[in-house]
């Protein structure tokens, strides 16, 4: 763990809008029922096809945090000499507007929004903000997310 | 069947029935799975401590999954959830039961769309509130139906 205050405003200079290389993921029923299983949820919408089929929505979907599968580049695949290796998560938003549906082929786009630093219990923090965009194969965006890494 | 509400039946104050979700190591390891997310410190013990952890402990996003589970189930399959957003100022270790509770804060009328805020949130088994969150719901408005 560093020591020292850390020099925000270099990581700013250098990390500050950077946009991720598009992630591409091709969303399969199989493993939307394999999230749904994993995250202990029951519901029909993301676990049965036949009875989905029954719903207004006409099929499965995927549930609401399944697009943190779409691994876009993030902070643990910065650079090896950034300087703080450790991480934890410290949060995310999403916004809504478009089902994700079995068969929808969605692009993930991370960019860097914002850095800074702050004393925590584990020492000196660095916060890096990222804001994912996902969009499906019509170029609608179906949802976004912005995420808080901590690296300490 | 459930009855789920609509936007008419809801007041603010009114509380969302609570989940309760007992993670385990192995549902940690089947999320990594699942997610993608495979940092060491969600299901090996001495990469965690390594870190300055007191062990395993959840991914942040678990529990994020678990408040759209709360949201969702309350609202039913003709809501739509518009947003979900928490903080996790804390951490959660498999053996902990969680539960998962929420709290109509708005309800508003927005071209044509009937939409609930709530906040949200997950504590442990001893009240403590480690991720506080939020929510916008948009359910079903029964004048247009």
């Amino acid at each position: 763990m560093p020591d020292a205050a850390p020099d925000v405003e270099s990581l700013r200079k250098r990390f500050l809008g950077q946009i991720s290389p598009p992630e591409v993921m091709e969303v399969e029923k199989g493993h939307v029922i394999a999230f749904a299983k994993a995250i202990d949820d029951p519901n029909p919408l993301w676990n049965d096809e036949a009875q989905a089929r029954q719903s207004h929505l006409g099929g499965m979907v995927a549930p609401p945090t399944f697009l943190r599968a779409a691994r876009t580049q993030r902070l643990e695949d910065l650079p090896p000499d950034f300087p703080y290796t450790r991480l934890l998560d410290g949060g995310s938003e999403w916004e809504y507007f478009e089902a994700v549906r079995p068969g929808d082929r969605i692009t993930a786009v991370n960019r860097i929004a914002d850095i800074f630093s702050r004393a925590g219990s584990l020492g000196p923090m660095i916060f890096v903000v990222s804001e994912t965009t996902y969009t499906n194969q019509f170029g609608r965006v179906a949802a976004t997310q912005k995420n808080t890494s901590i690296r300490y | 069947m459930t009855d789920y509400p609509y936007w008419e039946d809801v007041k603010e104050g009114d509380e969302l029935p609570p989940l309760t979700k007992r993670p385990t190591t192995r549902q940690l390891v089947r999320y990594a799975g699942v997610s993608g997310d495979f940092y060491e410190i969600h299901y090996d013990k001495e990469f965690a401590i390594s870190t300055g952890l007191p062990g395993v402990i959840l991914h942040g996003a678990l529990n994020s999954a678990f408040l759209g589970q709360l949201v969702i189930d309350w609202m039913g399959p003709r809501g739509v959830l518009k947003k979900l957003g928490c903080q996790y100022r804390g951490m959660s270790k498999p053996g902990d039961v969680l539960t998962c509770k929420g709290v109509v804060t708005k309800k508003r009328l927005q071209d044509g769309e009937g939409l609930v805020d709530c906040e949200v949130w997950v504590e442990d088994q001893t009240g403590r509130k480690f991720t506080p969150g939020w929510a916008t719901a948009a359910l079903p408005v029964r004048a247009a139906t």
